[in-house]
Formats: C-alpha cells, sequence, structure tokens
C-alpha cells in the first residue's frame, strides 16, 4: 500500500496546487515533497525488513490483462529515494525564485514526480508506459512555458527525440503482450517467463533500447541533452538530470537485461563500444564548454556512458557500482545545479569568461562547490568513487581495453573540472562577481544536504550497497545465457 | 600490545586537527590555529616516536602490528578495510613524515603570519599530513589510493593557495592533473590487482603472487608497470616530472612538505612496498632504474640553469628521487628508503632556510638579486650550508654521503647492476655538486644586493637547526661495511626486505668507489666556486654565443618537454574539442531534419492546382503500379 502513496501524494497534491496561488503554492509542493520524501524513506526502510509488503496487484483493466501492479526491489525503492530527495532539494533552491504562474509550475512539476515514482514502481509493461509518458508531458510544459531563449525549438527537438523512443517502445511492449500466451497480459513476470527466439530478441531490443539510450542519453542519441538543460529553467533540468535521466538506465535494468537475455548477448558488446566511444567524446566537449550549464551536461553524458556501459558487462562488482552510482551522480549532479542556480540568480549569467574570484566574495559557496566538483571527479572518500570504482573493476573484468579508454575519463574529468573550477571560484574578481552575495539560508541547506550525502555514501557505503546488492543477484542469476 | 593500540590515533589526529580548523578556523585567533596546527601533528610525531621505540626494544610477532578499523565495502568477496599495518618500513616513513612535518608545521607558524588565508592555510596542511599517513600506514591498496588521491588534492589546493593570481592556480591545476595520468595508471593496476587476486591487501598479495606468477610473466609486468605509472607521476620522475618545478608557486613551506615529507616521496614507497611484484618483473625493475637515472641526469642539467633558488630546489628534488629510483631499480630496498630519509632532513632543510631568505628579500625568488646574505642570516647561512653539503654528498662529515654513495655503490655492484647506470649516477653527483653550490655562493656570498626585510624569529630557527643536525649526523646509522659493521638501519629494513645481491667480487670496491665520488663531489664545489665566486666572466661570456645560449635556455626550461607536450597532446585534443564544440553529431539530426523540410517543399511543389499535373500523376502512378504487379 505504502508503494501505491509514492505516486497518490505527488499526483493528488500536484492536481490540487493548480487551485492554488502564488507562494502558497510554493509552500504546499514544498510540503508535498518533503512528505513524499518521508514515504520514500519508509519505503526503503520496508524494502529491508518486509519486501514482501511493498507490492501490490489488482487488476485494472481485466480485458486487456493490465494490472496495477506495483513494487519495489532495491533499485526502484533506491531511485524513488532519489526522487524523493530531488524534489525536496530542488524545491528548496529555489525557495525564493518567483515564477510566473507559481501554481501551474509546481502543480506540473508534482505530476512530474508521480509519474517518475510510477515508472519505477511499475511491474506492468502497459502502466510503466503510462508512467514514461506522463513524464515527458509536463517536462514539455515546463521546459516550454519557463525555459530560456530558443525554448521553442529546443523543446521540440527534445518531444520529437524521446517520443520517437517511446513509440518504437510501445511497439515492441504491444509485440511482447501478443506473444504472451492465453489471454495475453502486461506483467513484468509474463514478459520474463517468454521464450522468444534469439532473432526476435535481438529485433525487440532495439525497439526498447532506443527509447531508453535517448533518455540516458547514449552517444550518438545525446544531442538533445545539452540544450534542453541549457534551456529549461534551472529547477527542470535538475529533475531532468537526476532523476529522469535515470529512467533509461532503470529502463534497461528492468525491461531489458532480465526480459531479452538472448538480445543483450548480442547487443550488449556493441552497445558498450557506443557508450566507451561517447565517454571520451562527451568528456573533450567538456573541455572546450563556456556554459555551465553545458559543461555539466556533457560531463552527465560522460558519466551515464560508463553507466551504460558496465550495465551490460554483466559482472557483479560492475553491476553493483552501476546501481549505486545511479543514486550517487543524481546526489552530485544536483550539488552542482543549485551552484549553478545561485550563480545565475546572483549574478545573472553562466558564462565561465566573466566569472571568476568566487572564493574571495562568497566562500561558502565557493567551498561548497569545490566539494561537490570532488564529488563529480571521484576522488575517494565521495561517493563519486564508490561507484566509479567498482563500475571500472567491472569493465576490466569484461575487457581491458574498453576499460583502458574509458579510463581517459577519469584524465579528462580532472581536466574540465579543474578548468571550470579555476576560471570560475578562483583568480581575482571583476566588476560583475565583485558584488556577489553569499549563500542564502535555503540554499545553504540544500547543499548541506548534499555535500553530507556524497561523503556519507564515501565514507559508509554499506548500507545503500545492502539495499541494492539482492537486486545485482537476481539481474546476474536471470541473465546466465546459455 | 599496549601502545599499539593507538597506531589508529597517528592518522586520526592531523586529521582531528583539519576538521577543526575547517569547521572553526575563520573565526579562531591565530595564535590558537598555529598551535592545534602544530599540535596535531607534534602529538602523532611524539606517538610514533614512542611506537618506534617500543618497535625496535620489542618488536611485534613477525614484525608487524595490525589494526583494522572497519569494513569499507564489500562486493562479491572483495572487501578493503579501514586497515593499517605498521611494520618497519611504514615506521620509517611514517616518523620521517610526523616528525619533518611538525618542524614545517612550526616554521610555518611564523612564515604565514599575516596572511589573510591563515586558518585556510593549517587546514590543507593537515589533510595533507593526514592524506599521507593513510597512504604510508594502510594495509591495502584501496586505502592507499585514498591517501594518494587526498595527496593530490591537497598538493592541488596549497600550490594554488594564493590563488588570486592565475598563474598559481594554473600551476595547481597543472600538478594535479600531470600526477593524475600517473593515477589513472595506478587504478588501472588496481583493478587488474582486483582481478587477478580478488583483494588489494597488499600483504595478502605479496604473499600469493610468487606462487600466482613466474618471474617475468606478462600479467605481474602490466602489475607492475601499470603501478610504476603511478609512482612516476607523484615522484615527478620522466616523463611526468614536468609539474613540480611549477609546484613552487606554493607558499614555501607548503614547497617542503611537498618535496621533503609527503607527496614526491609516495612513488618511491610505492614500489619499495610492492617489492615482490617487481622482483616478479625484472623488466620493469630494470625500466625503474633506467628511468631513475635519466630523471636524475635531466633534472642535474636543468638545475645548472635555474635563476630561481625555488627551482633549483625542485629540479634537485627531482634529481634525488631520481636516486631513489635508481636504487629501487637494482633492488637496493633498504638504500632507497634510507635515502629518503636523510633527503628529508636536508631537502626540509634547504627549504626552509629558502623560505627564510625569501620572507628576508620581500619574497624575492631570484638568487642573482640576493647575494652576500652570508653575514646578515648567520643561523640560515650554517643550516643551508649544512643541507648543501648532504645534498652535494660531502664526504664523512655530512649524511647525504653516506645515503647517496650507498646508492651509487650498489649501482655498480648489485647482480641488477650496471656500470652504465653508475655512470649516470656519478655524473648526477658531480652535477648535484655544481649546482647546489653555484646556488650557495650566488645567495650567500659576494656583494650584498638587497637589505633584509624581515629576520627569521625563533620559530623559523630552530627547525632549521634541528633539520641542519640532522643533516649532518643522520647518516652515522648507516656506515659502509668497509668501515666497520654497524648498519642499524639495514637490518631493521632487512627484516622486511631482501638484501642486495651482489655480483660477484665486487664487496671490496666499495672504498675505491668512495673515494673516486667523494673526489668528484669537492671538484663539482671546487667549479662552483671557480666560475661563480671567482671568475663569473667565463660563463657569461660563454651564455652569450650561440651555443651557450641555447643550451642555457634548453636547459633553463628543463629541456622543454613542457613545450613537446604542449605540442604532442594539448593542443591536438583541445584543437578538435574546439571544432567539435557545437557536436557534429547534432549536426547529423539537423540534416534529418533540414531533408524533411526539404522534401516537404519538394511535395507540396506537386500540389499546384494544375488538372493536367494531377492526371498525369495518377497515370504515371498506374503504370507503375501495374508493372509491379504483372511482372515482379
Amino acid at each position: 500500500m505504502i508503494t501505491v502513496l509514492l505516486i497518490l501524494v505527488p499526483l493528488v497534491t500536484g492536481l490540487i496546487t493548480f487551485l492554488l496561488k502564488g507562494k502558497t503554492a510554493r509552500a504546499w509542493a514544498f510540503i508535498s515533497a518533503i512528505v513524499t520524501l518521508v514515504i520514500s524513506i519508509g519505503c526503503a526502510l520496508t524494502y529491508q525488513s518486509n519486501p514482501a509488503s511493498l507490492t501490490i496487484d489488482v487488476p485494472w483493466i481485466t480485458q486487456l490483462g493490465a494490472n496495477f501492479h506495483f513494487g519495489l526491489d532495491g533499485i526502484a525503492s533506491v531511485m524513488c529515494l532519489l526522487t524523493g530527495i530531488s524534489y525536496v532539494v530542488t524545491f528548496l533552491s529555489c525557495w525564493k525564485h518567483e515564477f510566473k504562474k507559481e501554481q501551474q509550475f509546481y502543480g506540473l512539476m508534482l505530476l512530474m514526480q508521480a509519474g517518475l515514482m510510477g515508472v519505477f514502481a511499475s511491474f506492468d509493461a502497459l502502466l510503466f508506459y503510462v508512467f514514461w509518458e506522463l513524464v515527458i508531458i509536463p517536462a514539455y510544459f515546463l521546459c516550454s512555458i519557463w525555459g530560456g531563449k530558443r525554448r521553442i525549438e529546443v523543446t521540440f527537438k527534445f518531444f520529437v527525440y524521446t517520443f520517437f523512443g517511446s513509440l518504437l517502445m510501445l511497439v515492441g511492449i504491444m509485440y511482447l503482450y501478443f506473444q504472451t500466451p492465453g489471454t495475453h497480459s502486461f506483467s513484468w513476470e509474463a514478459f520474463k517467463s517468454l521464450h522468444l527466439s534469439s532473432g526476435q530478441q535481438s529485433g525487440l531490443f532495439w525497439l526498447f533500447f532506443i527509447a531508453f539510450a535517448i533518455k540516458m542519453p547514449l552517444f550518438p542519441f545525446h544531442t538533445w541533452q545539452p540544450d534542453t538543460y541549457e534551456t529549461a529553467p534551472t529547477p527542470v533540468t535538475m529533475i531532468l538530470s537526476a532523476v529522469m535521466v535515470k529512467m533509461g538506465l532503470f529502463g534497461v535494468i528492468r525491461w531489458i537485461l532480465p526480459v531479452l537475455p538472448a538480445g543483450v548477448a548480442f547487443w550488449g558488446h556493441f552497445v558498450m563500444i557506443l557508450a566507451v566511444i561517447g565517454i571520451v567524446y562527451a568528456s573533450c566537449l567538456a573541455i572546450v564548454q563556456t556554459d555551465l550549464k553545458r559543461l555539466f551536461a556533457y560531463s552527465s553524458i560522460a558519466h551515464m556512458g560508463l553507466m551504460c556501459a558496465v550495465v551490460f558487462s554483466e559482472t557483479e562488482v560492475g553491476m553493483q557500482g552501476v546501481l549505486i552510482q545511479m543514486f550517487n551522480h543524481g546526489i552530485i549532479i544536483l550539488g552542482l545545479w543549485v551552484v549553478v542556480e545561485a550563480i545565475e540568480q546572483k549574478l545573472g549569467t553562466r558564462d565561465i569568461r566573466e566569472l571568476g574570484g568566487l572564493a574571495i566574495k562568497s566562500p561558502k559557496l565557493a567551498i561548497a562547490f569545490l566539494l561537490v566538483c570532488l564529488g563529480n571527479i571521484a576522488l575517494p572518500l565521495t561517493s563519486g568513487f564508490v561507484g566509479e570504482f567498482m563500475m571500472f573493476a567491472g569493465l576490466l573484468q569484461y575487457s581491458v581495453w574498453m576499460m583502458v579508454v574509458a579510463g581517459l575519463a577519469i584524465i579528462l574529468v580532472a581536466i574540465y573540472i579543474l578548468r571550470m573550477l579555476q576560471k570560475v571560484i578562483f583568480g581575482n574578481f571583476n566588476e560583475l562577481t565583485e558584488k556577489i552575495v553569499d549563500l542564502k539560508v535555503y540554499e545553504w541547506l540544500a547543499l548541506a544536504v548534499i555535500v553530507g550525502l556524497i561523503f556519507a555514501i564515501g565514507i559508509y557505503p554499506k548500507p545503500m550497497l545492502d539495499i541494492l546488492h539482492h537486486t545485482t543477484q537476481s539481474l546476474l542469476a536471470m541473465n546466465m545465457v546459455p | 600490545m599496549g601502545i599499539y593500540h593507538l597506531l589508529w590515533l597517528i592518522p586520526a589526529l592531523p586529521l582531528l586537527g583539519f576538521l577543526i580548523l575547517a569547521i572553526f578556523g575563520l573565526k579562531m585567533p591565530n595564535r590558537a590555529i598555529g598551535i592545534i596546527g602544530c599540535a596535531s601533528i607534534g602529538l602523532a610525531a611524539l606517538l610514533t616516536i614512542i611506537i618506534g621505540i617500543n618497535f625496535l626494544t620489542s618488536p611485534p610477532t613477525g614484525n608487524f602490528y595490525q589494526q583494522t578499523l572497519w569494513t569499507w565495502f564489500s562486493v562479491h568477496g572483495f572487501s578493503p578495510a579501514i586497515s593499517f599495518y605498521l611494520d618497519p618500513v611504514s615506521l620509517i616513513f611514517t616518523f620521517v613524515v610526523t616528525f619533518v612535518s611538525f618542524l614545517i608545521h612550526w616554521y610555518s607558524t611564523e612564515y604565514m603570519r599575516g596572511d589573510e588565508g591563515y586558518p585556510r592555510f593549517f587546514a590543507y596542511m593537515n589533510l595533507f599530513v593526514f592524506s599521507m599517513l593513510t597512504l604510508v600506514l594502510a594495509n591495502n591498496l584501496l586505502l592507499l589510493y585514498l591517501g594518494w588521491e587526498g595527496v593530490g588534492l591537497c598538493s592541488f589546493l596549497l600550490i594554488g593557495f594564493w590563488y588570486k593570481e592565475q598563474e598559481n592556480c594554473y600551476a595547481a591545476r597543472k600538478a594535479f592533473i600531470v600526477t593524475r595520468f600517473g593515477d589513472t595508471a595506478m587504478i588501472i593496476g588496481l583493478f587488474l590487482l582486483v582481478k587477478n587476486f580478488n583483494t588489494l591487501n597488499i600483504q595478502d598479495i605479496l604473499t600469493k603472487a610468487p606462487s600466482l606468477w613466474q618471474p617475468g610473466a606478462t600479467t605481474a609486468f602490466w602489475a607492475a608497470i601499470l603501478l610504476l605509472g603511478g609512482a612516476l607521476g607523484k615522484s615527478a620522475q620522466l616523463p611526468l616530472q614536468t609539474w613540480l618545478p611549477d609546484a613552487m608557486a606554493g607558499p614555501t613551506p607548503v614547497s617542503a612538505l611537498i618535496h621533503a615529507a609527503t607527496m614526491v616521496t609516495a612513488g618511491v614507497y610505492l614500489i619499495a612496498r610492492m617489492h615482490v611484484l617487481y622482483e616478479l618483473a625484472p623488466v620493469v625493475q630494470l625500466i625503474v632504474a633506467i628511468i631513475g637515472a635519466a630523471t636524475l641526469l635531466i633534472a642535474g642539467f636543468s638545475a645548472l640553469a635555474q635563476r630561481d633558488i625555488k627551482r633549483v630546489l625542485a629540479y634537485s628534488t627531482i634529481s634525488q628521487i631520481g636516486y631513489m629510483f635508481l636504487a629501487l631499480g637494482v633492488g637496493a630496498w633498504s638504500a632507497a628508503i634510507f635515502h629518503f630519509m636523510i633527503h628529508a632532513f636536508f631537502k626540509g632543510l634547504l627549504f626552509l632556510a629558502a623560505g627564510a631568505v625569501i620572507l628576508a628579500m620581500e619574497e624575492e625568488h631570484d638568487m642573482f638579486k640576493m647575494g652576500g646574505l652570508r653575514k646578515k642570516m648567520p643561523v640560515v647561512f650554517w643550516t643551508f650550508l649544512f643541507g648543501s653539503g648532504a645534498l652535494a654528498a660531502i664526504p664523512i662529515i655530512t649524511a647525504g654521503f653516506y645515503s647517496k654513495d650507498q646508492i651509487l655503490f650498489f649501482a655498480l655492484a648489485s647482480t641488477k647492476g650496471s656500470f652504465w647506470l653508475w655512470l649516470c649516477g656519478f655524473v648526477g653527483a658531480f652535477l648535484t655538486a655544481i649546482y647546489t653550490f653555484r646556488m650557495v655562493f650566488v645567495t650567500f656570498f659576494g656583494e650584498q644586493k638587497k637589505e633584509v626585510h624581515r629576520k627569521p624569529t625563533n620559530s623559523i630557527k630552530i627547525p632549521l637547526i634541528i633539520l641542519g643536525i640532522l643533516s649532518l649526523i643522520a647518516g652515522f646509522i648507516e656506515i659502509p661495511k668497509a668501515w666497520g659493521n654497524f648498519a642499524p638501519f639495514s637490518s631493521l629494513m632487512n627484516k622486511v626486505m631482501p638484501q642486495v645481491q651482489l655480483a660477484a667480487g665486487m664487496e671490496n670496491k666499495e672504498v675505491l668507489l668512495e673515494v673516486i665520488t667523494g673526489i668528484i663531489a669537492l671538484l663539482g664545489v671546487y667549479l662552483a666556486w671557480q666560475f661563480c665566486l671567482k671568475s663569473p666572466k667565463v660563463l657569461y661570456n660563454f651564455k652569450t654565443t650561440g651555443l651557450g645560449r641555447f643550451i642555457d635556455k634548453f636547459f633553463f626550461k628543463g629541456f622543454m618537454f613542457d613545450q613537446l607536450y604542449d605540442i604532442i597532446l594539448v593542443r591536438p585534443v583541445v584543437w578538435l574539442s574546439k571544432i567539435d564544440k557545437r557536436d557534429f553529431v547534432d549536426r547529423i539530426y539537423e540534416a534529418i531534419g533540414n531533408l524533411g523540410l526539404l522534401l516537404n517543399k519538394i511535395f507540396s511543389r506537386t500540389q499546384n492546382g494544375y488538372l493536367r499535373w494531377y492526371v498525369c500523376g495518377l497515370v504515371l502512378g498506374m503504370a507503375v503500379a501495374l508493372t509491379i504487379i504483372l511482372f515482379v
């Protein structure tokens, strides 16, 4: 029952938000986010004590064999937790930001949250698809109404990309549906126990995978992302990059690895090559970006590329690394956006060339930024390291050469992050940055949560790994490809 | 076991100091900051000495003590722990790190007085010492890597300490990124070890490796060379040495810390620690020796042409670490560690003394603008002279002589040594004497060119005197075999490290070699005196010739490695990325979009309202359809 609350709370409160006005809407949405966070923490705890109680399966459209089938396994409960945290942090960081038509903005944000929770909790393919779309539609409006300049064309691009992927996935779902025996079913278990030929599987693989690859985004499907991140209002960018892009990986973990093992066996290596190319490619492009948002967008593409490569390596260490990194990357990138939002709010620019010397005038901001960046570089004792170490260890067990090429990213990430840090927080201040005021209480709070999580997980990742352990085991057990 | 239970406190104390300073530092008076900064390191040093005495008088069983705090994470049977390991090797490193750092901290309380970043400085310095202690005390390579990266981070923060100047930030970034190349190689090496052993526990690897790999095995080769990559980066050896001279941008105590007690010796520690791997990969061990020999020569030549007093010292560090690598490469493990310890004393001293000079000269680094400081700053002069003597390995009276000549002897006499390795070291010793005393004569002799601005106080003088005394006498704990049988240092080391294998007929050549190297060192001092003090004209005239100018510039720029890397690495990457800044993949999608628009344009043309067009289209379509139905 508690699982349903995860979806229901943001859905209902979101709809109510549309009826409220201005600041009330903001406060209402914030309370809602807190409640959802508490529920998601509850779910994660329940998962450890009594996982079976998280599952719910009641008929929905009986004629079609579609059920309200929700449940949380290790990775899903961690992703729901990430969603909960992201919303609280996001709302905190834009606490003083006055959007036009605030009630609509927050209403759409909460609807998107319901969609995200639904994606992670669904064990029914039709349900999954519905929630998948429920995420995109509010995202589309949020970007096209509150976005920056060029928002119409950029949002159009974003929409075409993701919609294209969704359609292919729908075809894939329908195909699988008609393969299920008897009166047909959309349930995950039914899909999983299908006996498909490897030819069918390798075809279906792409129907699903293109949708997921676009979401991640995987090279060469990534070009919507820098534009969208740049144009979208920062709170939306935060949700997109921290949570929504993880839907792609999550889709692979939930719907591709267990359902299409032969397809994975056939195409996995190819996808990994694409991913490894993407890591280096995106890292190189990050070096020359001058807009902070675009820089972090490319950085994110590189990190997601690594996760995508390792998810197909099917090694225990690697898989465990991917799962924990999905959470850690979300937290770290959230921190980066909080800083970007703070800088943009205070100075009205995100252009690296115009910034400088923030450490002198706003030391708190500079320190927080530095710490989050250390997480992004994956220095030991930060959460980024734990995941990255395990992922690379897994990748090396799969293929030494892929690991070596992907390892270039370890160097490149240091280059682009330090170069950016040097320009933005170090150096002397200029006419613009002279006037900067340090972090406000709410910004400070948001960053304190982030930095606390980065180091807590980096120093003692065991509890998180314990939650994810079972998922890893069952994924690997399912994929014993003959 | 008693006192050993406190082992965890040795790294924990500096960490505690860091946390206090990081959280409350801005609100504390400078005096309190200085006391916390020094006391945390001082207590760690004291504890190390107590534990060390315990260790020497009543060694624990098996000559090691291990303390596990908690398991970091655990996946698939691979579970690295936060665990410390104390044996003679880590004991010596811990002692040097804590003791020398303590003196540097003490000195810094005066050196950094009046700097607005006072709390930040001590916080970073404490973190630096903590990282280094974690590195040397770690019982597994992952924890070692944690310390390793922590050291890199602190060097980044401290080299760029005066961050308002973009050049300092650039130097800091360069240090981090260049060493990052090595670190990446190293972590790949770690993954390789995980794959083969499913553990990163150092002792487990060392005991299992010989049964898993034959000497010369390919995997052993890769593991050893990848770890070597990490060592080259941190220890500033060829080809990753370029960051160290630029690292002089930081405050001088930072340079002392990086060069003497922390960071650059990490590579030496790593290789000494993993010695079994290198014995299983003789090719890599030979590479270590060759890199050491080449580096010490290149750095020695570069030091000859520097004008900045700190850059001379920087190149001398690269060169001296080269000696340590040479020793590691010929299997003289104990000699490498001995030279590390002596080097820490005299290099720490030289940097601190140079710092006192720079302070007195109002941040002037160019030694040719100093001169004649001998009389004005006697304590600094005499201690600097002792340090220089040790660096140049002046026979008998300095500690550097005992440590360096041991290495030279083994470079020739070990079964893994050769005449050519010895020759490189020998020429290097000559160069060392020249550039060291060139620095001494130019700075402290001749006419005074600038007034002394700030006289050193006791907090500066006392650390100098302590290190000065050690630079003279510390060598007596390892007397050459030919002189008598007193070598407590190597007998301690040999409890856990294999002894050097001497080639046949080499034992009795030690005295002869010592005489030769002693003479060459003194000759170097004489030449420096001749050309820098007595008749500088000769050198000056040579520098104005075309060849002279070229050599001078070539040496000055450290053999142009920076320029080389700029051309072959930096520029191509930046150039390619710049071209692709707008992402060519996106252009492909744009092209698809444009194709759609184009087709739209073409097809919308057909809808032009003329009946004849439509009829024509219909007929054509039917014709095509019929053809397909009838003939295909």
